[in-house]
């Protein structure tokens, strides 16, 4: 059997009793991916690289390698955001996520997983790099923004990997792969060393192909930073605790307004039915109500895209990256050039909206706005969250849709983020599990949430489901 | 034409705390490009601000000492635009809920008290540094991030000399709170001003113009005074002023207008995401300001009613902390309740010499220590010594490193002022200047001085020239 | 509330990003199109509903005034597109 398709738990049992080494696991991994990355395409630079770094053997988790995403800082390795405006960049530090792997004797990876630019995306298809095509179905997106991510964990290219949620980004393509992504409460894990999207929405996490995973990876990258003004100083769990207990009392809520006109008929029973085993495992499911769902979108789409105008702002050729080289008069062309070149389609349409929503007039009636609705569907699960343990939901409302389906049309993009978007919003924390497939054979995802901080819930309902079925079993025939 | 002059400040303080505001990076002057810096203040990509204890606790001393009322509440916002020094493209700054609103300084101008108001004093954070060469521009990004006070004025200023002693005023009080160099030079105070003039008595503000790259107080009066010049007579010629920004160029000691200036910048203000607010309890508040020394204003009063000095005379003794400490430690020492004579040497003679000597009065090293120069002046005063010859003491024994004891008697130097040691003398002066005591008895009373001058040079300059001058009167009405 | 491409213009003006012609055209389009869909938010009354700008109850962190190791000067101009000796070059800023 193959090491390359074990969990990382499986492997550290390996490690622990010798029957293994790092380096043959990592040489499972390169052979798996000169086997399929040609046609799934999950890694970028694959020609630029470099021997995988690797931590001490005498650490904790004994060199288990972790896949990481194009947009979080690794000291030497190129981090491209795979994006052009930042081609060649190696960032001299590590972000604190890395530094704690690192320290807990996690191999990174050198490959790095490919993204939507920017994380900019719900398919990955924005990437400078091209899409990453879903292993299920190779002509199918594999979601995004971390796509190359989630699509390497399904393809046994990868053990486990971490990818970055603004919007749904690791909960969405974790459905549409079949894998588990979760969203961290925000603040929950540092964003130090993370190149910033939206700020305030932001937080990186685990992509596994289990519960136990995600929960050990947890482990390692949770908790304060002082390097973050943003880090909860709140003690980290063992979140391995939470995993075998059953869903007796656990309440959970099932919003109305996320069964609604649009959603695929076959993800909407594959739910019906996931909840179904929920209530046979112990738990009490009820209807609830977060009346300001509609607005979640749009609210998003303003906050979001304007600190990312402004985040991104300072990629303007100075100091690193691509600068223009067209004749240039002065300093403004240069920069004018630079990011006009630089950045892709979408990367430019957000840009732009999101430096409309903070100019001057039109602060008040869209980001002022949009603040105080972000409030208001705060308040719709802190009321939830008052009779209730968890919040259970589709993780989106289609399966994975063909590449180049909705491209055409940034709306229609957006829109596939509806049911993670307002999570990222109340800075709650989320999971996606798989919990079934369609008749063509692609994966949907049950998404999870809990209160702030409350992931030890996420985890018990989680892994008391997973257990109960076999959807994390099963793997895609590449 | 009558003008009022209009005219408000707006001073940028680097505060010398010993790390940026963000991050940990050195603050040291002066060291070489791009040495000092990190990835947090050069803005890389993922990097995010921490703030500075030192820095928060520094903003809020200056905001007390400056009679501002304090935001309990308060946030950081993000100011973007594009430039060079500013390699996030946006500077950490704050917008609409500053540290501290509603201060004033109290300031004098030819002997009048007048109260200059202060809109704002709030936190933000430094820019880098550009040289300019011939076809390009290099960047030196070791100032990024150092924390910055914004103190804005209300336009309470009415004239070029308003405004000077508001900058004075402003920098006493910031260096007795030591919280920053106060150095134009080297760039840690920083002062932009705004000037518009208006009819006497009209109502409305007339419209301003910016003026910048002012280097020295000088500068910022003399840039102001060009200002009034230039504004009064384009209104005289009925010309309209334009709103502007206008550089000060110290050469050919005029503004001219800012080449390209965009149109108004929209800074996009919104609130810094990555930085929580701060909340700033009353207890805080209380302990901070427990912690404000005596500042210069206050210190003034007191050596008035204290010790019964002139507003002109402790005005000057204030101007610096450590100066004003040393100057009262000596007028305590100094053994009369009349503490004119050590004041007068004070702002005098021990001025000159610390001058000269490129330090301050305080860092002056007296032989023998504070008493020796007490016994100097009491002596002065009493009249054991003239005036003269003591200062030429106090210069030596600075010098020289003996103490003005020792240099008095070495050079047997105490002033004679016993009658009967002196009327030889001056009856000799009298019998060899015949024509000056006939010019007396003729009326010429001038004449008397250099009839004390003879004596003086006959007594190798150790007689007391008050005493001589009353005994050759009398002589002179016997003769 | 509809945007023209005037203000589109405007606003890559401000972010400083060189739009082609047809770029611009289809960008408008684009952008007037999710402009109006955003424009949902208008009809919710958020008069007494205070803003969120940061989701996380905590405030007032600060961090010790003490000094940290900085970048050595390599690494700082590592990634740098244009250098001379240890600064950074852009082209000429006319003040």
């Amino acid at each position: 059997m193959n090491l390359n398709t074990l969990t990382a738990h499986e492997l550290l049992e390996k490690l622990k009793n010798k029957k293994t080494t790092s380096q043959e696991i990592i040489s499972s991994l390169y052979t798996r991916i000169k086997e399929v990355d040609s046609k799934v395409k999950a890694y970028v630079r694959l020609n630029q690289g470099q021997p995988p770094l690797c931590a001490s053997e005498n650490a904790l988790t004994g060199t288990v390698p972790v896949t990481i995403k194009d947009n979080i800082s690794t000291e030497g390795l190129n981090t491209e955001c795979c994006s052009k405006i930042l081609e060649g960049f190696k960032p001299p530090y590590d972000a604190t996520v890395i530094r704690k792997l690192k320290s807990s004797g996690v191999t990174i990876f050198d490959l790095k997983a490919n993204m939507d630019e920017f994380a900019f995306g719900s398919s990955t298809e924005n990437s400078f790099f091209g899409p990453t095509h879903n292993p299920w179905d190779l002509e199918c997106v594999p979601g995004g923004s971390s796509g190359g991510s989630a699509a390497c964990v399904a393809s046994d290219e990868a053990i486990w990997a971490l990818g970055s949620d603004t919007g749904g980004s690791i909960r969405q393509p974790a459905s549409f792969c079949g894998v588990v992504g979760l969203k961290p409460t925000y603040g929950r894990v540092s964003r130090y060393g993370l190149i910033a999207f939206a700020s305030s929405l932001d937080q990186i996490g685990p992509l596994t192909k289990d519960v136990e995973d995600s929960a050990l990876l947890m482990n390692i990258i949770s908790g304060f930073d002082p390097m973050d003004s943003t880090s909860a100083d709140f003690p980290v769990p063992d979140y391995t605790r939470s995993l075998g207990l059953d869903l007796k009392g656990i309440k959970v809520g099932i919003p109305k307004e996320y069964f609604v006109e649009g959603m695929d008929p076959e993800v909407k029973e594959i739910i019906e039915e996931a909840i179904s085993k929920l209530k046979s495992l112990g738990a009490e499911c009820k209807d609830v109500s977060l009346p300001h769902t509609e607005y979640a979108v749009p609210v998003y789409y303003i906050i979001a895209t304007a600190e990312a105008s402004s985040n991104l702002a300072r990629f303007d050729g100075v100091q690193y990256g691509f600068r223009t080289k067209e004749k240039i008069q002065n300093l403004i062309d240069m920069y004018k050039l630079t990011r006009g070149a630089g950045f892709g389609e979408e990367a430019k349409r957000r840009i732009i909206l999101g430096t409309f929503a903070l100019s001057h007039g039109y602060y008040d009636a869209y980001y002022l706005r949009a603040l105080k609705v972000r409030t208001l569907i705060k308040q719709d699960f802190d009321r939830v969250f008052m009779d209730f343990d968890c919040i259970v939901t589709p993780t989106s409302p289609t399966p994975a849709f063909k590449i180049g389906e909705r491209t055409a049309d940034p709306l229609k993009m957006y829109l596939s983020d509806i049911y993670t978007i307002s999570v990222n919003l109340a800075g709650l924390p989320g999971i996606s599990i798989p919990c079934g497939f369609t008749k063509k054979g692609l994966p949907a995802g049950l998404q999870i949430l809990a209160k702030p901080f409350a992931e030890e819930t996420l985890f018990r309902a989680a892994h008391a489901y997973e257990q109960d079925t076999e959807w994390h079993k099963m793997k895609p025939k590449l | 034409m009558d003008y009022e002059v209009v005219i408000g400040l707006e001073v940028h303080l680097q505060l010398k705390t010993k790390t940026k505001a963000f991050c940990g990076c050195s603050t040291e002057f002066g060291k070489g490009p791009n040495s000092q810096v990190c990835p947090v203040c050069l803005g890389f990509p993922g990097s995010l601000p921490v703030f500075n204890k030192t820095a928060l606790d520094y903003a809020i001393k200056v905001a007390l000492a400056l009679n501002c009322k304090i935001q309990e509440y308060t946030k950081f916002d993000r100011k973007n635009y594009f430039y060079p020094d500013l390699p996030k493209a946006f500077q950490i700054s704050q917008y609409d809920l500053p540290l501290s609103r509603g201060g004033f300084i109290d300031i004098e101008v030819n002997a009048a008290a007048k109260r200059i108001g202060i809109t704002r004093v709030h936190m933000e954070e430094d820019a880098g540094k550009l040289i300019h060469q011939e076809n390009s521009s290099l960047v030196d990004y070791n100032r990024t991030g150092i924390p910055l006070l914004e103190i804005v004025s209300e336009p309470d200023m009415r004239s070029s000399e308003e405004a000077y002693e508001y900058l004075m005023s402003l920098k006493s009080i910031i260096e007795y709170l030591d919280v920053s160099d106060c150095d134009m030079e080297k760039g840690s105070l920083r002062c932009d001003a705004n000037i518009s003039l208006r009819e006497s008595g009209a109502k409305e503000f007339g419209t301003k113009a910016e003026l910048k790259n002012m280097n020295s107080f000088k500068a910022v009066k003399d840039a102001l005074n060009f200002e009034i010049t230039r504004q009064a007579q384009a209104l005289d010629n009925a010309e309209r002023i334009i709103q502007e920004t206008r550089l000060w160029d110290e050469r050919s000691q005029q503004t001219f207008t800012m080449r390209t200036k965009e149109e108004a910048q929209d800074y996009r203000y919104f609130p810094e995401p990555d930085l929580p607010p701060f909340i700033i309890s009353g207890i805080k508040v209380e302990e901070i300001r427990g912690d404000i020394c005596e500042l210069p204003h206050e210190k003034m009063l007191r050596f008035m009613k204290e010790f019964g000095l002139s507003e002109y005379d402790a005005n000057i003794l204030v101007a610096s902390k450590k100066d004003a400490e040393f100057a009262e430690e000596l007028m305590r020492l100094y053994p009369d309740g009349n503490k004119k004579p050590i004041v007068n040497w004070l702002i005098g003679p021990v001025a000159a010499v610390a001058s000269s000597n490129s330090v301050c009065i305080h860092q002056l090293v007296i032989p023998g220590g504070k008493g020796e120069l007490i016994k100097l002046v009491k002596s002065a005063e009493d009249g054991k010594i003239s005036n003269l010859t003591a200062k030429s003491v106090f210069n030596k024994s600075i010098s020289c490193g003996a103490t003005s004891s020792d240099i008095i008697e070495r050079e047997n130097l105490s002033q004679v002022s016993d009658a009967d040691s002196l009327i030889p003398i001056v009856d000799e002066a009298i019998k060899d200047n015949p024509k000056f005591v006939n010019d007396y008895k003729a009326g010429k009373t001038n004449v008397i001085m250099a009839l004390v001058g003879q004596v003086m040079k006959k007594s190798g300059g150790k007689a007391n020239p008050n005493v001589v001058q009353e005994l050759l009167k009398r002589r002179l009405k016997n003769a | 509330m509809p945007i023209d491409k005037d203000t589109v213009k405007y606003t890559a003006h401000l972010a400083r990003i060189d739009l082609g012609d047809k770029e611009l055209e289809k960008l408008s389009t684009q952008l007037h199109g999710i402009l109006d869909f955003i424009d949902k938010l208008s009809k919710l009354d958020v008069k007494d509903v205070p803003p969120t700008s940061h989701i996380l109850p905590i405030n007032t962190v600060l961090r010790p005034d003490e000094p940290r190791v900085s970048l050595p000067v390599e690494k700082v101009l590592a990634n740098a597109p244009s250098r001379e000796a240890n600064f950074f070059v852009v082209p000429k800023v006319i003040e």
